[in-house]
């Protein structure tokens, strides 16, 4: 598949800005969780710091997202994971109120009520949950909506490999196979679910094997590569588009950082992210860029500048935003 | 010369000790969960059994809930001792059906005929910024539901205590655990919960509630991390000259009625102070228990409820910090408890 030079830079930029950002919000997380600023004989501290909680970062993933997010528009539904920086970026959501919200300011997406793994984006059609499993019926939701409304919008429901033994997964693929809906399950594999192995979790080698349980097309991505993902999904997208039904989708990818930000990862392999990021998906597509499109290094410079500066302005803004007043918390449990 | 039997454990030790010295005793004892063999439990409670046990009786699971619990019962039925763990509480809704209609009910609808010796642990309590899908109690939710015993432990010797006779229950035993008290190096907590734990086996009967201060002016009622902040509030009211008695309910299936009524037949004066809901849970529960006794309890104050006020647990830290009730915000209730008034009766 030959892929636009407009495409295959856009992805590029995506993937400089999530990887940025990623790199970013690791080092800000850690800003008053190590002593001594904690409680005396602790570590590190979860809940100290200008973004206190659970925070899982998504760097080493970001083909999957914009691979996948590159074919969408403003119309069509993004359902992320407890993972979701990647997602949210590439689908378009704005950062400095998604900035916000995980520093629990009143300016985030839902007023800092939500925080990283509750981010809502209406504007943008995204969404995300911390329980695993659960973009997939909501997705189907979106979908079953678009196609009553007589709409080719599609939705698209990212999930980790760990998710595809949940029973979400199962009735989620039956039912929009059933019902014909316009979505793309994506299972994200990246090899580990928290602490265990694929290969001690789930039964078969490919997830994407499972669609033939339910009568869809299944397609495998084996590398981690954006534009691998953006050729893989298109038949995907325009059988969904054409009112034929659901894909399943698994890309193989690489988590960089752990679980979760302070994770002692003492369950895996010693050198196994270092020798992970030899095969690093944006220096790769920047080589691609360079050789056959023409992308200079003054361009490139430019275009990473450009990135960064988004994510630098987004952390500022978060920073300097208030917090809500202590009362809004009893707001919004309804709408008026 | 004495033997030093005991040592100053965190919670997490003290679980995680019972766990392997029932496993020891009983060969039909085994774990499954999520990251329970070579993380240990993202809490820490089954740390260090994989390499006492191995993996055919520590068992990590694929994220798999409905399946594995329902395992648990099946497993139970034939004549095992499993205990399970629900990585955090607020996971019950992948699984519900197996806990609530099934765990929960095959023993009553079979008149008696099938025990199931399970033990369901999981990790319960906000404090830490971690948003509305893994932050709350729910307690409530599973003491509400008739047919799981419910444990609530503060610190680490009634843990290791009530962590042994759930084992030895021939029925369901939902232990849960509070992260803010569980003495992990990775999340700040009362340290009030780590104390003295014996070295060998021993029990702590169910429905037994445990005065943990006694006191005269004030019974306060809670569970979990709520005694060690009820523990803290008592000591700041102390210098104000009030006595406060906290009352640790450590479980709440079964509920210990009497020791709440003993405690405010003295007291006259309760303020419940919870970290679940506030609507149809604990703390109405202990109100009802003194309403349903006005008989024979002679209140000097209207009944206090603390608690988180009806909303999902909100990320923001101030506005966390605000739901979530704190020892300033108990301290302030019993003050308020102090100048109450009942209203009293007409005069003929």
């Amino acid at each position: 598949m030959q892929v636009a030079k407009d495409k295959l830079l856009w992805m590029y930029e995506k993937m400089v800005e999530i990887r940025f950002y990623e790199e970013t919000m690791a080092a800000v997380y850690m800003e008053g969780k190590l002593p001594p600023a904690i409680q005396k004989g602790l570590a590190f501290d979860i809940g100290s710091g200008p973004v206190p909680g659970e925070m899982h970062l998504a760097a080493g993933q970001e083909p999957v997202a914009v691979g996948i997010c590159a074919h969408l528009s403003d119309d069509d539904t993004v359902v992320g994971t407890h993972r979701p920086h990647h997602f949210a970026i590439a689908k378009g959501v704005p950062l400095k109120p998604m900035t916000a919200e995980m520093f629990g300011k009143v300016t985030g997406l839902g007023k800092g009520k939500g925080g990283h793994m509750h981010l809502f984006d209406n504007a943008h059609k995204f969404s995300c949950s911390g329980i695993i499993g659960a973009s997939m019926p909501i997705a189907c939701g979106t979908a079953l909506a678009a196609k009553k409304l007589g709409q080719d919008w599609v939705a698209v429901a990212f999930f980790g490999e760990g998710a595809a033994n949940q029973g979400s997964f199962h009735e989620s693929l039956n039912l929009a196979a059933l019902w014909k809906l316009p979505v793309i399950f994506v299972c994200e594999d990246n090899q580990w679910a928290i602490s265990v192995p694929k290969s001690q979790a789930t039964s078969v080698a490919w997830v994407a094997d499972r669609a033939a349980g339910y009568g869809i097309p299944g397609i495998r991505v084996s590398e981690n590569d954006a534009v691998q993902v953006y050729a893989a999904v298109a038949p995907a997208i325009a059988r969904a588009r054409r009112g034929e039904g659901p894909s399943l989708i698994e890309v193989k990818t690489d988590r960089y950082f752990g679980h979760f930000q302070g994770d002692p990862e003492s369950y895996r392999p010693k050198g196994e992210v270092s020798q992970l990021k030899l095969n690093d998906p944006i220096p790769k597509l920047a080589a691609q860029l360079r050789s056959a499109h023409g992308l200079s290094p003054a361009q490139d410079a430019e275009l990473v500048a450009r990135a960064q500066a988004r994510v630098s302005d987004a952390f500022e803004f978060a920073r300097h935003s208030a917090y809500p007043a202590e009362l809004d918390a009893l707001n919004d449990v309804f709408v008026p | 010369m004495t033997m030093k039997t005991t040592r100053k454990l965190t919670m997490a030790q003290a679980i995680s000790e019972a766990i392997a010295q029932e496993m020891t005793r009983d060969d039909t004892v085994f774990v499954m969960g999520e990251d329970i063999g070579v993380y240990g439990g993202i809490f820490g409670a089954t740390g260090g059994l994989l390499e006492q046990f191995g993996k055919d009786r520590i068992m990590d699971t694929p994220i798999s809930e409905t399946a594995f619990i329902g395992t648990a019962t099946g497993a139970a039925a034939a004549g095992l001792r499993p205990i399970v763990e629900l990585m955090f509480v607020d996971f019950f809704g992948v699984c519900m059906d197996q806990i609530y209609n099934h765990l929960a009910k095959n023993t009553y609808m079979s008149g008696g005929h099938v025990k199931l010796p399970v033990v369901l642990t999981t990790a319960i309590g906000g404090g830490y910024n971690d948003a509305a899908q893994h932050s709350q109690c729910l307690y409530g939710t599973f003491a509400h539901m008739p047919g799981i015993k419910v444990v609530v432990p503060s610190n680490a010797y009634d843990a290791k205590g009530l962590m042994t006779q759930a084992i030895r229950d021939d029925n369901p035993v939902m232990f849960m655990y509070h992260k803010g008290i569980m003495g992990l190096p990775w999340m700040a907590y009362l340290e009030g919960s780590s104390n003295d734990v014996p070295e060998e086996a021993y029990t702590i009967p169910f429905g037994q509630a445990h005065v943990v201060r006694e006191g005269s002016d004030v019974t306060i009622v809670a569970v979990s991390q709520m005694v060690q902040k009820a523990v803290l509030a008592a000591q700041e009211l102390d210098n104000q000259g009030i006595q406060a008695e906290v009352l640790d309910l450590r479980t709440l299936v079964p509920l210990d009625v009497e020791s709440v009524l003993k405690s405010v037949r003295k007291t006259g004066r309760l303020l419940v102070a919870d970290e679940d809901y506030l609507g149809f849970g604990l703390s109405g529960e202990i109100a009802a228990v003194i309403a349903e006794h006005l008989d024979t309890v002679r209140l000097k104050a209207q009944v206090k409820r603390l608690a988180v006020p009806n909303v999902p647990i909100p990320y923001s830290r101030p506005l966390e910090q605000f739901v979530i009730p704190q020892v300033k915000n108990i301290v302030h209730a019993v003050q308020e408890l102090m100048v109450g008034r009942m209203v009293q009766p007409e005069a003929a």
